[in-house]
């Protein structure tokens, strides 16, 4: 079989699936037992410069820990381990999950560590945390991610660095003052962080937006997904949908990102930021892009004999996960369009299709992400040349996709997205319960930089 | 918090001025502490009857020094005046007037406790009597001095002087736990309930609901159930979260983010406590709004509020955990009321109708309790010195903290010390009833 893309049926690209996956039984047959989520807790999601401008990484995740645990009566509790991460993160910042469990209500004798995945970062926590469960490892576990754009951290350039490192290492005062001679102004310019990709030097948005335009996406595809998401977002915490979801910080109650009253005039109304200088019409705006956001979200995960000993409820089992990255740099693929690939590889080791799913959680990186993502599984060709199949992959439903909102609404602060959908999923599987005499299936699809895209499978409990 | 004034006047020169200008020189109270003995200095117990005796034969196995007959110029922790067995107002002077000196002798945050039986029933000049022991009470706690209270407790017919809750309310009484209770009776109805194994620990292993725990009240609430041994289930609305996740960390319990005038409200707490905990023995109805507002000037959002949150939800969740089959082992109910819903207060017929409503709902619902040996009260809190009323004008929170016969605001503890007895099974044949905890108030009642 020859293809030039990923093949949905093993890295190689070879006709049968893995026999280590084949028999899967959603994940029961592979592994000795489950990994539950109990619940989550996050803290309203604020727009940078906003409610949260003081507060550090570590602030946040351990605020957003302590509700966590108030929530489940986990105080002095010895959880198994916590990870979480952060995307932009300080030196100093070096053993931040520790430290925010040494912040928390948590023993003190909770193992923790730190993980970085960029936007995947806190669905790998999931992940990596529910094999441990499955393999017996641990009992219970915290997953996380913190991400603050307002307290940035703000580095030297370059060249100031090398200077000062050297006259570290300098033992006399004319060593010392030619170093200091070496000083250019412009080194004294700080580097501020920024979110474009080091290896193309375009953001984020100019990426996406060569992407928008290969797959033909309308301005008005996208803003209808963003006005979608603003009034799922409004109407499930109008519902109290997020009372055993989120905790308040800081005066904030709900994200600060939500615009329950906005219309398709009011985002139809608002000029392109990106891919303005592609040829094309540009139309991607800021209402269909996510903004800068500051926040915390976490994860209680568990092996059912810890949770049924604890009195915890069980929401949803962590079925299984993949990741999948694209070659991006020489624009073979879109920088955000690796989840493509990894979901038809998860679902065909699950021996499941799209139509199997009851929830998709597609992460709202920007609109153009989402629908770039839906139209190559809708494209034939994109199904027999990339993924190696007989035609297309799938169609999704529509009215099953981001039915509580996405990041487009509650925003998008890195690390801590992936937390936030976890336990929304979760939450919403427990809810339908069975389905057609099966237990309701729900799928996390999260793109990355770097070209990367983490996706999981989640079953109701 | 600040009492500045009660400061300056219990220390140095600030007393000796006071002292010499006539000015109300409020005590600094004793209030609990674990480990603290149930009272300092010897109890004398007057009365003649068998019911005295009895109860003097009860108070030595507490560990209290009991004396039956007054020592001269030996300081009393307390004084407890058993009038069980009159017949005629005539019969009050003997027992009334030989203690009367030994209040000279009352120490400092000393206690007057009357036991008297209800005056609802006996001959025309027995139900005098008992009812003359009402106003004989409430004047004496308003001469006593240096944070010394008198109370006073009821016994219905049957119920003997040493009824399980007649000694729990006695050892309420007596102790720190009613530091801010005073010229106040409290009925004991019947002869359920029961001393507690450990009295450090009376709500050992029972678990407890408490809304509105986010803050003030009910944090304290929430704080002192949990150090009587209970475990709880704080409550408070969603936008209250963060400060509700501070307090179930702090006394290890679970947060339960809720609006109580949700209609399923009464199910979600149930199914939070069995659910997490096990069961569920008492529930604290603390939460409540104010949205003040002269008649005159009264709006449909004001008005509703308040019900809907102060009275209607109470009546729900109440009917949601008399209709459960996990709320039937001894259950208990305390709810907030308010002197302002006893005796009324100016731009608040909204909240003082809710209120009013409180102490309707607890009479009526006692009898549904009382099938499960449960039992359901209100506590009325007078000035209490929280966040709400440190928002008062200077001189109206000045003049408001004073007008009662402890000459100071009352704290959340008081309130949570309250609650926490009446929620015990030491209060269990108390039921229907309003205790309030107000310093005896002298405005209205």
């Amino acid at each position: 079989m020859s293809v030039d893309g990923q093949s949905v049926t093993g890295p190689q690209g070879a006709v049968s699936p893995q026999p280590a996956f084949s028999q899967s039984g959603l994940g029961k047959a592979q592994t000795p037992r489950r990994a539950v989520v109990v619940g989550g807790n996050r803290i309203p999601f604020a727009r940078t410069g906003g409610a949260y401008t003081k507060s550090s990484n570590q602030d946040m995740l351990t605020a957003a820990l302590d509700g966590l645990i108030a929530r489940f009566g986990l105080q002095d509790e010895r959880i198994g381990e916590v990870a979480a991460g952060a995307v932009l993160k300080h030196s100093r910042d070096f053993n931040l999950t520790r430290e925010a469990v040494l912040g928390s209500a948590l023993s003190a004798e909770t193992p923790a560590y730190d993980l970085q995945q960029a936007c995947a970062t806190g669905l790998e926590t999931v992940l990596g945390l529910a094999n441990k469960i499955k393999l017996g490892q641990i009992e219970s576990a915290i997953a996380g991610g913190v991400d603050s754009a307002s307290d940035a951290p703000i580095a030297v350039s370059e060249g100031l660095r090398e200077v000062l490192l050297d006259l570290n290492r300098a033992k006399t005062l004319p060593q010392r003052l030619r170093i200091l001679a070496r000083l250019r102004p412009k080194d004294l310019a700080p580097d501020a962080p920024n979110t474009g990709e080091p290896r193309t030097g375009l953001s984020m948005g100019e990426h996406q937006a060569v992407t928008t335009g290969q797959w033909k996406i309308s301005r008005e595809a996208q803003d209808e997904v963003a006005y979608n998401s603003h009034r799922n977002l409004a109407a499930a915490y109008d519902a109290g949908f997020f009372d055993d979801l989120l905790t308040p910080y800081r005066g904030l109650t709900r994200d600060s990102n939500l615009r329950a009253d906005t219309t398709l005039e009011k985002l139809a109304s608002l000029k392109p930021v990106f891919g303005r200088n592609l040829g094309s019409e540009a139309t991607m705006t800021a209402g269909n892009s996510t903004p800068l956001t500051d926040g915390a979200s976490t994860v209680l995960l568990a092996s059912e004999e810890w949770a049924d000993q604890h009195d915890l409820p069980k929401l949803a089992a962590v079925v299984d996960g993949e990741s999948a990255a694209v070659d991006f740099v020489h624009g073979k693929d879109g920088l955000l369009m690796a989840p493509a690939f990894a979901v038809p590889r998860l679902l065909a080791r699950n021996g499941l299709t799209l139509d199997d799913i009851d929830y998709f959680e597609i992460h709202e990186a920007f609109a153009g992400t989402v629908l770039s993502t839906l139209a190559a599984w809708e494209d034939e060709e994109f199904g027999r040349t990339r993924l190696g199949l007989d035609g297309a992959f799938g169609k999704v439903d529509r009215t099953r996709l981001n039915v509580n909102g996405s990041s487009l609404a509650a925003g998008h602060p890195f690390a801590a997205t992936g937390g936030r959908i976890v336990a929304t999923l979760a939450k919403m599987l427990h809810e339908k319960g069975q389905v057609d005499g099966r237990p309701a299936l729900g799928l996390i699809s999260v793109c990355a930089a770097g070209g990367q895209g983490v996706v999981a499978l989640l079953e109701a409990q | 918090m600040t009492d500045i004034y009660s400061r300056l006047v219990n220390k140095g020169p600030g007393r000796d001025v006071a002292k010499k200008l006539g000015l109300p020189q409020p005590a600094v109270l004793r209030r609990y502490e674990p480990g603290q003995p149930l009272i300092n200095g010897p109890v004398l117990i007057e009365g003649s009857s068998a019911g005295a005796d009895e109860l003097a034969a009860e108070l030595l196995t507490w560990d209290v020094d009991v004396r039956r007959h007054a020592v001269p110029r030996e300081k009393l922790g307390g004084i407890v005046l058993v009038l069980d067995s009159l017949a005629s107002p005539v019969d009050l002077e003997k027992p009334v007037l030989t203690v009367a000196s030994s209040l000279r002798d009352l120490a400092p945050n000393g206690r007057v406790v009357t036991v008297s039986l209800t005056p609802d029933g006996g001959s025309p000049a027995a139900a005098a009597a008992r009812q003359g022991v009402d106003g004989l009470l409430r004047s004496l706690a308003k001469e006593l001095r240096a944070g010394a209270t008198g109370n006073g407790i009821l016994l219905a017919d049957g119920v003997g002087t040493t009824a399980p809750t007649a000694l729990g309310a006695l050892r309420f009484f007596l102790s720190g736990r009613s530091a801010y209770v005073d010229g106040q009776f409290v009925r004991v109805g019947s002869t359920s309930g029961k001393l507690p194994a450990d009295d450090e620990k009376p709500l050992a292993g029972k678990v407890a609901v408490v809304t509105g725990a986010a803050r003030g009240i009910g944090a304290a609430i929430a704080r002192t159930l949990h150090r009587d041994g209970a475990t709880v289930v704080a409550v408070d609305i969603p936008a209250a979260g963060d400060h509700l996740a501070a307090v179930a960390n702090d006394i290890r319990g679970t947060a339960l983010q809720l609006d109580i005038s949700r209609d399923d409200a009464g199910p979600r707490i149930i199914e939070h406590a069995v659910g997490r905990h096990g069961r569920l023995d008492i529930l604290v109805h603390n939460a409540g709004i104010t949205r003040d507002k002269l008649l005159v000037n009264m709006d449909h959002g004001r008005w509703s509020s308040v019900i809907g949150v102060n009275i209607a939800a109470q009546l729900r969740i109440n009917e949601a955990l008399l209709a459960s089959e996990h709320f039937r082992s001894a259950p208990r109910i305390v709810s907030l009321a308010s002197t302002s819903g006893i005796a009324g207060n100016r731009g608040q017929t909204n909240y003082a109708a809710s209120k009013g409503g409180v102490i309707g709902m607890v009479r009526a619902t006692a009898p549904l309790l009382a099938e499960h040996g449960g039992s359901i009260n209100a506590v009325a809190p007078g000035f209490i010195e929280t966040e709400m009323t440190a928002r008062m004008p200077f001189a109206t929170r000045e003049i408001a903290r004073r007008l009662n016969s402890l000459q100071q605001g009352g704290r959340p503890q008081d309130v949570a010390e309250a609650i926490a007895f009446l929620a015990s099974d030491s209060a269990g044949g108390i039921s229907g009833e309003v205790l309030r905890v107000c310093g005896q108030q002298l405005v209205g009642a």
